[in-house]
């Protein structure tokens, strides 16, 4: 490559950034005679932005720009008309709207705990060995590079009812076939399953729901555990060993040394996880063929939106719900950099 | 000692639970119908049916999908890449009037959901009249505010002396860009490379919605479809997943080596 790039053909590709420098340092002189200091490195931001500030202004701000004008109309097609904030208050009104959310943050609270409680310990297990660390490190990432379409394709198979190894492996067990779990068939609630029927059916989130959370926790696991071995191995060692001089168990190691220093990796992959969590889509569409599951039971925000939008053609109104998602993305986030982001330390 | 043996075993517990699917699909590609269908617990075929690739590429045009998805991806990152190093110095390095308003608004695009830009978007292009083309795939994703957001700091953390020793001897930023600076966040970059390539080959719902033809599909949305129609033999769904996944694993394994440096590198720290 190297040769290449030096030989007659292509060498004047490396002078480009040269030849363009020369002309910006043109329009710095100029700039800066004009208006002073602040001014002088406008020319050369404006060339590095322009593609970047473009894209986003048009496929980033203008579609939400769009989004939140759709959602002040109803009607379909031609036929729409201008309804105020009508879709608005249909939203917060409507039980469904409620339940979707209620699966959000069932599906957020679950894959973020899970996969945060798995990946810890995960992470501070391989950053205590001395050989294999790079080798479970890859093998731990390989669930995340998959693609959700081909990944759920085969937990699809796995948890099949009938035919998927999961409930053959019951049934050697001894579990008659009757009381074989549906898994991502099933719109009963889990706890309700789990105690024999102590809770209503409809309580609290539902096998098929609980089945994508677990796909999502051992998809999106690796990306943490890799975050979390690079937090961890810019620790001093010489910090930790200091408190196991002082009489420190495992609890209060953990407690008092290694999540306070690594506490920016921890806020940083929580802002990412619960932003993630509610945008969340393709593993329900992808695991249970519509994104609703069985009854609506896995029905969350973006699904609902996805379901107005194309099952009932319903512009102005899966729009409104998208902007009131977005808003609650933003306040979530806002709400978490405030009160947790003042506990996390710097060193 | 004990305690070592505690930790591999746990760990290797763990990758096996994580690895089981994929050897349960490879197992399963390769056996015939009747044996996928019957309910066990073996794992491997009792003959490997090395057809039942074939049998997969004829029952849906694999091909056409595998080379959209490639040359798609292929430019996307690229793309990625380059305007995430422009745009990462300059909120890096330049001063310039309204700098860290453009930033908080780049940094804002990334809380949008999907869904929410995903009507008005296909309206946008719609108007472009790219509907079912190669740049609807394509242009909208030729940047992303969360891999500016890591470059930018990569950038960050490169002390300034080595501009001002460049400046001296008479660089200027888009010399140092290219020569200096970008080389010395390299892993930085392949991991944005990484991650560009495996959101692009990956992402379903976009290709879904602006794509109509068999042409222009995407492998996503041909698996999608194929397991989808009725019918589908379990062994070629397998088979076709396999297929699907088989080459960014390939690409993850070549740009190991400089992934995991470059998240340690990402100033995640704060």
């Amino acid at each position: 490559m190297p040769n290449l790039m030096e030989s007659r053909a292509l060498g004047w590709i490396n002078r480009i950034p040269a030849v363009v420098d020369t002309v910006l340092a043109v329009c710095d002189d100029l700039l800066e005679r004009m208006g002073g200091n602040r001014l002088r490195d406008l020319p050369t931001a404006v060339l590095l932005l322009l593609p970047s500030l473009g894209l986003l202004g048009v496929f980033g701000l203008l579609p939400l720009l769009l989004a939140v004008y759709l959602s002040l109309f109803t009607g379909k097609g031609v036929n729409m008309q201008f309804a105020g904030l009508a879709n608005y208050t249909r939203a917060l009104s409507s039980e469904e709207f409620w339940s979707s959310l209620l699966n959000t943050f069932y599906y957020a609270l679950g894959t973020i705990v899970g996969a945060f409680l798995i990946s810890f310990v995960i992470a501070s297990v391989l950053f205590r060995l001395a050989r294999g660390r790079g080798f479970f490190r890859t093998v731990y990432f390989l669930p995340y590079i998959t693609s959700v379409v081909a990944a759920a394709t085969i937990w699809r198979v796995l948890l099949h009812p009938y035919a998927g190894p999961v409930n053959v492996l019951l049934t050697y067990v001894g579990v008659s076939p009757e009381n074989l779990p549906r898994w991502l068939l099933e719109p009963k609630g889990v706890l309700h399953l789990l105690t024999n029927g102590a809770f209503p059916e409809n309580w609290g989130p539902s096998l098929a729901l609980c089945c994508v959370i677990l796909f999502d926790i051992w998809h999106s696991s690796g990306f943490m555990i890799v975050i979390l071995l690079a937090g961890l191995t810019a620790i001093p060692r010489e910090l930790e060993e200091a408190a196991v001089i002082d009489g420190a168990g495992w609890y209060a190691r953990n407690r008092y040394v290694i999540v306070p220093l690594i506490s920016p990796t921890i806020f940083f992959l929580l802002i990412m996880s619960v932003i993630k969590a509610f945008q969340a889509f393709n593993s329900f569409y992808a695991l249970t063929g519509d994104g609703r599951g069985p009854y609506d039971s896995t029905q969350n925000m973006t699904v609902y939106i996805f379901t107005n939008l194309y099952v009932y053609q319903r512009l102005g109104y899966g729009a409104a719900v998208a902007v009131l998602l977005a808003v609650a993305i933003v306040i979530l986030t806002l709400v978490q950099w405030r009160y947790v982001g003042r506990k996390v330390h710097y060193e | 000692m004990i305690r070592r043996y505690v930790m591999y075993l746990f760990l290797l517990c763990g990758a096996s639970i994580t690895t089981f699917p994929f050897a349960w699909m490879i197992g399963t590609a390769f056996k015939t119908y009747k044996e996928a269908a019957t309910p066990s617990l073996q794992l491997f075929p009792s003959e490997w049916q090395w057809h039942n690739l074939v049998e997969t590429f004829q029952a849906a045009p694999f091909g056409t999908y595998f080379k959209n998805s490639f040359f798609v991806a292929f430019v996307v990152t690229t793309s990625v890449v380059l305007t995430s190093m422009m745009a990462g110095y300059a909120f890096a390095r330049l001063d310039f009037p309204g700098r860290k308003q453009a930033f908080a608004v780049v940094l804002a695009t990334v809380m949008v959901p999907f869904e929410v830009t995903l009507i008005p978007n296909f309206l946008i292009v719609n108007r472009l009249g790219w509907y079912d083309t190669y740049a609807a795939l394509i242009v909208p994703w030729c940047t992303n505010a969360f891999y500016i957001f890591l470059v930018r700091q990569a950038f960050m953390g490169l002390p300034s002396d080595y501009f001002d020793a460049a400046k001296i001897d008479g660089c200027g930023h888009l010399r140092f860009l290219v020569w200096i600076a970008g080389p010395l966040v390299k892993p930085i970059l392949v991991t944005v490379g990484l991650f560009a390539f495996l959101g692009s080959y990956n992402s379903l719902v976009w290709p879904l919605v602006v794509t109509g033809t068999d042409r222009m599909r995407v492998v996503q949305v041909g698996l999608t479809v194929f397991s989808g129609a009725e019918g589908v033999q379990f062994n070629l769904l397998m088979c076709a997943s396999a297929i699907v996944i088989a080459p960014t694993v390939v690409l993850y394994f070549v740009a190991q080596k400089y992934f995991s440096e470059g998240l340690v590198g990402t100033g995640l720290k704060g």
